[in-house]
């Protein structure tokens, strides 16, 4: 059995506000092996977002980790413990083993420096190479991308490029040194859908070819259904289900994951009216106790369910599920 | 029988840009030739991808964007009005017939004031009502159709989530009791979870009041959930428009394929079968000569580089602008979309 390349183990983390002590996620633990696509899912304020940044250690300062939460890295040789990486030793998980591309290019690139000034220097940090190979190798990414007139682009600044033009140049940075590991955060929310059909076709080629993994976050299922080989869904910081893509999106255990199944509308059935999960997203500094969906599970157990922290019960190979109905009845809910 | 709330005739919306200064200056040609009838009642759908122009359709039925050619029209029981030369009171009395929902709940609304003070408004700006009771009393009403709890009347937008926000929105809008909504993208920005309630919200609004919508959205999938009527745009012209259902179950045009088959499935292993969009949409300032589509039509041929098809009935209420929509829908290979 080969090791996992990431390891997440108990992932907890808390903001310190003005408010107090906010809990964006708690006890959040998951694996990601070498070359494949794990699809985290979630709405606003799931701590989709924060997850991922705490990989990269790039959540701001007011972040607390819990003491149990624990990130290895496995680089084959050697098992890089990212939560207690010193300031000096972050290369490695930025830039270097992971990558990250983000939802708005245009706000990932410096505005003023030229795409490929910004290609090079990222090069000349975690390489060794020259700025000759790092230009050559920088063109030849732009042109991999599928950028038309890459040595021309090279010296275009971001305000040039289209949207989608941009997050092709995004992947292009990101995929340059060789990453063990890419983060995708909502890498295709902001383009029109024919350039995202576009773009996760890119994706999947270049996972294929790099045999990296990637981690990719999104909250829309088609999406999701489309690119990756598992899945996690998370609500309100809390990771409620997992599992093979097939098996979540065919039979969902969580009462949660099957609300978000019948809100959305499909083109194959336009009768079925739309079904809101009911209520809004409770605010993290008001988290319910037990299980954090319980104010809006539609099959609550009542008091259960309000005190007790449900447990991850299976409903099959690698599909777990947190609710207390899918424990007491093992069948989904 | 249906009667036509509106109507426009080869609308076209420019914007000149800051040119050289001698010569021609650049214009960009945001809608161009646009036609359509939206009756009364209706929950019409626009659709398009970013820069096609449809936000700026929309606008230019409710003036905020001066029209450049050809005529619009709003027909209601009592009044007619000729939306082009439209100002004066008659401006005036239009605005209260028709009104706007934006798409981002978080910047349409004010945080310096209460929800009772935003959506009492209009009603205020537009001398609606006689006494503060009265105002009360309709911001109320209105406050308890969109499912506002009363008690957060008094609060401020801040305390809310994306999904309370857009009914105030939506609430505020709908006070001045307008026969004319354009709802500009008012579900991108919510959760999936929420959107599915504000847009059941909607759809029970307008039947209640006997609203007409034009609901400008990118989502497809939305659209033909809600709408009746879905029109297609493309670089600022329309290019194919017909009755819901119709238009899921036989698009015509290649571009309306495209669009459907790039959706993503929700199953796995329904990889679909995608019609490839190459490229991407061409600048409205320079827009390619003949079919606006042709840069990235796989069916483009000579005739489509050269001349700009019209608007063709191709059925019952089904119009499409190709000029080889014919041999297409006979060709199975080309059919790409298969309905059951």
């Amino acid at each position: 059995m080969t090791k996992p390349l990431i390891s997440v183990k108990d992932l907890t983390i808390r903001f310190n506000t003005d408010e107090g002590l906010v809990t964006a996620v708690e006890k959040v633990s998951f694996d990601i092996a070498q070359g494949e696509i794990l699809g985290l899912v979630g709405e606003s304020g799931s701590g989709k977002s924060v997850t991922a940044k705490a990989l990269m250690l790039l959540n701001p300062d007011n972040a607390v980790y819990g003491p149990e939460s624990s990130i290895t890295l496995n680089l084959g040789d050697e098992q890089v413990d990212v939560l207690s990486l010193g300031p000096k030793e972050r290369k490695v998980i930025r830039g270097g083993a992971v990558s990250m591309i983000f939802q708005e290019p245009m706000a990932s690139f410096a505005p003023a420096i030229s795409i490929g000034d910004q290609m090079v220097e990222q090069l000349l940090i975690h390489s060794d190479m020259n700025k000759a190979s790092a230009t050559e190798l920088s063109i030849e990414m732009l042109a991999r991308v599928g950028i038309p007139d890459p040595a021309q682009r090279f010296s275009q600044f971001a305000f040039e490029f289209s949207g989608g033009m941009r997050q092709r140049a995004m992947i292009a940075m990101a995929l340059s040194t060789k990453p063990k590991l890419l983060i995708a955060d909502e890498p295709t929310t902001a383009l029109d859908v024919t350039i995202q059909a576009q773009v996760i076709d890119l994706m999947k080629d270049l996972v294929n070819e790099y045999h990296m993994a990637i981690l990719f976050i999104t909250h829309d299922l088609g999406v999701i259904a489309q690119t990756v080989d598992r899945m996690v869904v998370m609500y309100l910081g809390t990771l409620i289900e997992e599992g093979e893509v097939r098996n979540v999106l065919r039979k969902p255990g969580h009462p949660y994951t099957q609300g978000l199944m019948n809100a959305l509308p499909r083109l194959d059935d336009l009768d079925t009216p739309l079904t809101a999960i009911k209520g809004d997203i409770p605010s993290p500094l008001d988290r319910p106790t037990g299980c954090v969906f319980n104010t809006r599970c539609p099959v609550t157990l009542g008091e259960d369910c309000e005190t007790r922290v449900p447990i991850y019960t299976s409903m099959g190979e690698g599909h777990q599920v947190a609710c207390h109905l899918v424990e007491k009845t093992g069948a989904p809910a | 029988m249906t009667e036509t709330l509106i109507e426009t005739n080869d609308l076209s919306v420019h914007f000149p840009l800051q040119g050289k200064l001698f010569g021609p200056k650049p214009v960009v040609r945001a809608v161009e030739g646009v036609t359509v009838h939206i009756e009364r009642g209706s929950f019409y759908g626009l659709v398009g991808e970013s820069g096609s122009g449809k936000t700026t359709f929309g606008r230019a039925l409710l003036r905020a964007v001066p029209i450049t050619r050809g005529t619009a029209k709003y027909t209601d029981a009592d009044v007619s009005y000729d939306l082009t030369t439209l100002e004066g009171d008659d401006m005036t009395e239009y605005r209260k017939r028709a009104q706007l929902i934006f798409q981002d709940p978080y910047a349409a609304l004010s945080p310096r004031m209460t929800v009772r003070d935003i959506i009492a408004e209009p009603l205020e700006v537009m001398g609606l009502t006689q006494s503060r009771d009265e105002t009360d009393e309709r911001v109320r009403e209105i406050a308890r159709k969109c499912r506002i709890n009363l008690e957060h009347l008094r609060r401020f937008p801040h305390a809310f989530s994306g999904g309370q926000r857009q009914r105030i929105s939506i609430a505020r809008a709908l006070v001045s009791e307008p026969h004319f909504i354009v709802a500009d993208e008012s579900v991108a920005a919510l959760d999936v979870s929420i959107q599915a309630d504000v847009l059941n919200l909607l759809k029970g609004i307008q039947k209640d009041m006997g609203l007409t919508f034009l609901f400008i959205s990118h989502d497809l999938s939305v659209v033909a959930h809600v709408c009746d009527h879905v029109a297609v745009m493309y670089l600022g012209r329309l290019v194919e428009t017909a009755p819901t259902r119709e238009l899921f179950a036989a698009p015509r045009h290649p571009y309306t394929k495209a669009l459907l088959s790039a959706i993503p499935s929700l199953d796995p292993d329904d990889a679909g079968n995608v019609v490839k969009l190459e490229g991407e949409i061409p600048s409205p300032i320079n827009p390619p000569p003949g079919c606006k589509f042709q840069t990235r039509c796989r069916y483009a041929i000579d005739i489509c580089r050269v001349e700009e098809p019209k608007l063709d009935h191709s059925g019952f209420d089904h119009d499409v602008a190709c000029h080889r929509w014919k041999e297409l829908a006979d060709d199975p290979q080309a059919s790409v979309v298969e309905h059951d």
